[in-house]
């Protein structure tokens, strides 16, 4: 018993200095050698200061901007979340009329692709599906003053389909494709990654 | 439902039918102590750590011993999470200087959770603990409560395999191979994989970033007036995660770095990181069947146990899929109907890249296994879709199951199912050559009974009680819901949760320590008293009346019995919770 008590605290210790931090220094290690913008978060500068990370989604409301989608924590990126409201919660689905309510207002009598209207699971989605995006190429092509087809043809640009041609879903990144837009309009401007 | 959806998860199926043996031999010959690939370079660091520890290798525990050191790792180990917690203000890697874990119960539940391999997380990680605290507190239990399991795990089975001996192997020597061989290896690996695919790994402080559009936010201030602030800037969350992500998998632990867990686009960046994560999740648990076989001596016992696993895990992503594709019927004006350029189905709490198969296979695995890692929200699910993650954690996570946990609970109801058959035939029981008497069918009740006596009488007494009540987010059925779910993770050591449930209150805190480490321990040592007991025994070679365990039909029998204790247990507060839920949604009710 007290043998093994003594065993208990050192291996304690020992696998807390091997596994705890041993481990992951050597792994932020080799990933700042192989892979350094995966490993520091994928970050989008312009003129020298962050604007944003690839992967990490932020809110759009301006008509000339695709929006993303409905978040809970309004993208605040120290704060994931989703809404948590559950199917048959009145929130929920009052939430869900009103925004659909809005957005037939540009496409009349069109049904609203779910995704649009529906908060995703970190709050921070980055991506909006295909179709939520063709929901919104006429308002886009006309607070821009661009055609629909233009429009059209970057959305396509953007959109990633599926990995290795089977894996997740089709997706449309919602800020490059922003970015994207922007650069049309002042040229030469361009973010870099 | 898609053809696509379906090629997914039939090919997840099959990733882990492939990995079943070369994990299963490489097990059994690691806790045989037999030689391995690995073995010149972790040989040296085996030693180096039984030297400093003071550990014989050669020493052979009886269950008693074995379990004494099991507890006392597991206290030692939980009290130094509990005071790097506390203490983690004073302590390096902390760029956003965050202080101690407060309240001092919210402490004590986290430190619980992670030792017990539970991860239940009253806490959000990216607003409350330092890189210290993830890195060298929370992954470290991922690590060292995975070790457990699989340690368990093989004592059990060597209880089955061995014959008139006192003794189930040494603990420390179970613990440290665990970690060496079965763990370290492929989380290196797989954590470098995770970066590749965007998964984050870095000390740095959080970055601020200049909002392509400033967005005016209005908020209600404590006076009820509504203010209007411009947001111009993000700040983005960083952090040692891809290290502590793949453990947090591999390890069916489940405790995301971040708050949102693998639906985070930082800890599961696409859908082949998605992948890598599901993978992660049922490797062990299914390599542990063949293993079972091996060091029994009984391959196709092995593979009858997989069967059942594979049966009951195709069901209930089924019945997932199924609901969470046909979405839900009260949002009036919506396309749900999936087509090449949307996922469809019920998207809330769901991410664009998973859609709906990706995300109801996720919550099927996590919770088959005792992981509880989420990549969509299990409290938005449909009625019946987020019934199954619950009914999952109810069967006891027998469905390849937790690391280790997983196989001795399976073993559990395989002494019941042997038991059944020998009733119905009228014989003993056996089961590999022992027979199964009346200790350890007491035994193998305890566990089967212990479980929804913790679940049922918390849940009832919060559902009857304002402290309990005022936590819900989601009123009627949905609210007994999330009160069931929240106990049943914790029993079942899962970590997942009906996300709405407010659990970082006294009542909460207190209540779900105390749940996970009655899920976790009052389990282990009826097991470990069975396998005892069993390493004892004669060995009965079989004849013609011993009902033979490798068959389909003891597969069937093995389903059935999972079903009929597990889930029969829990019907009446089903009916009440997300079944009546789902009629009352199809009748066109809100809440």
């Amino acid at each position: 018993m007290k043998k093994n008590f003594i065993t208990a605290f050192l291996m304690t210790i020992a696998t807390t200095v091997l596994l705890g931090i041993i481990y992951p220094l050597v792994v932020t290690g080799l990933a700042q050698v192989l892979f350094p913008r995966q490993a520091n978060g994928q970050l989008i500068k312009k003129d020298g200061k962050v604007i944003g990370s690839r992967i990490i989604g932020q809110a759009f409301s301006g008509p000339g901007y695709f929006h993303s989608r409905p978040s809970a924590v309004g993208y605040d990126a120290t704060n994931s979340n989703g809404s948590q409201l559950g199917p048959t919660n009145h929130q929920l689905i009052e939430r869900v009329k009103g925004d659909v309510a809005t957005l037939q207002a540009e496409n009349p009598g069109q049904p609203v692709p779910i995704d649009l209207v529906t908060a995703s699971a970190s709050g921070l989605d980055p991506e909006i599906s295909p179709a939520a995006a063709e929901f919104q190429v006429r308002r886009i092509a006309r607070a821009r003053g661009l055609s629909a087809d233009e429009v059209r043809r970057l959305v396509q640009q953007h959109t990633q389909l599926r990995q290795f041609g089977f894996l997740g879903e089709p997706r449309v990144n919602v800020l490059e494709l922003n970015l994207s837009l922007d650069a049309i309009r002042s040229g030469a401007s361009r973010a870099t990654n | 439902m898609t053809v696509n959806g379906w090629l997914q998860i039939l090919l997840f199926l099959a990733l882990i039918f492939a990995v079943t043996k070369p994990m299963g031999v490489f097990m059994a010959r690691v806790f045989s102590r037999e030689r391995t690939f690995m073995d010149p370079v972790l040989r040296p660091v085996e030693r180096l750590l039984y030297r400093i520890t003071g550990v014989d290798e050669d020493h052979e525990m009886r269950w008693t011993e074995y379990a004494i050191a099991m507890l006392l790792f597991s206290v030692v180990s939980m009290i130094v999470l509990y005071l790097m917690e506390r203490l983690q203000g004073f302590l390096p890697f902390n760029p956003q200087k965050f202080g101690a874990v407060t309240p001092v119960h919210l402490a004590f539940n986290t430190a619980a959770s992670f030792t017990t391999n539970t991860n239940w997380q009253a806490y959000a990680g990216e607003s409350t603990m330092s890189y210290f605290t993830q890195m060298a507190g929370l992954a470290y239990h991922n690590f060292a409560s995975a070790a457990v399991g699989i340690a368990l795990a093989i004592a059990f089975i060597r209880g089955i395999a061995r014959r008139q001996m006192e003794t189930i192997g040494n603990f420390w020597v179970d613990l440290v191979r665990s970690c060496l061989w079965v763990l370290l290896p492929f989380c290196v690996v797989g954590a470098l994989l995770l970066v590749s695919q965007g998964v984050v790994q870095n000390l740095r402080p959080y970055d601020k970033a200049a909002l392509v559009e400033p967005q005016q936010v209005q908020t209600t201030g404590a006076d009820g007036k509504t203010v209007t602030t411009t947001v111009t800037e993000q700040t983005i969350a960083q952090g040692p995660v891809a290290s502590q992500e793949i453990i947090k998998e591999f390890g069916t632990n489940g405790g995301g770095f971040f708050n949102a867990n693998s639906a985070h686009p930082f800890e599961n960046p696409t859908p082949f990181s998605n992948l890598i994560e599901l993978f992660s999740i049922f490797t062990i648990g299914a390599g542990l069947t063949y293993t079972l076989g091996r060091m029994t001596g009984s391959q196709r016992h092995g593979w009858a146990v997989w069967s059942a696993m594979a049966i009951l895990f195709l069901a209930g992503v089924t019945v997932a899929y199924w609901a969470e594709a046909r979405g839900n019927p009260l949002m009036a004006g919506t396309d749900q109907h999936a087509s090449a350029v949307q996922a469809g189905g019920n998207m809330e709490g769901k991410e664009v890249r998973f859609g709906i198969a990706n995300s109801a296979l996720f919550a099927t695995v996590t919770t088959d296994a005792s992981c509880g890692a989420i990549n969509g929200w299990h409290d938005s699910y449909t009625p019946l879709g987020g019934m199954v993650p619950l009914v999952n954690i109810m069967l006891s996570e027998v469905i390849f199951g937790g690391v280790g946990a997983g196989m001795y609970g399976m073993l559990i109801y395989v002494v019941l199912a042997v038991f059944i058959a020998g009733l119905m035939v009228g014989r003993t029981p056996e089961y590999l050559g022992k027979k199964i008497e009346a200790y350890d069918v007491k035994m193998a009740m305890l566990v089967a009974l212990v479980f929804p006596l913790v679940i049922l009488t918390f849940t009832a007494i919060s559902s009857v009680k304002g402290f309990g009540t005022s936590s819900i987010a989601n009123p009627g059925p949905h609210g007994l819901s999330e009160m069931l779910y929240a106990f049943t993770s914790g029993a079942g050591n899962n970590g997942s949760a009906f996300g709405g449930l407010n659990a970082n209150t006294l009542w909460y805190n207190t209540t779900m320590g105390l749940t996970m480490l009655a899920g976790r321990f009052l389990m282990i040592i009826p097991m470990l008293a069975i396998a005892g007991n069993l390493a004892r025994k004669k060995y009965v070679p079989p004849s013609l009346g011993t009902f033979p365990v490798t068959t389909p039909l003891f597969t069937v029998l093995l389903i059935g019995v999972i079903l009929i204790v597990g889930a029969l247990t829990f019907f009446p507060a089903l009916s009440l919770g997300p079944i009546l839920e789902h009629l009352l949604m199809a009748a066109g009710k809100t809440f």
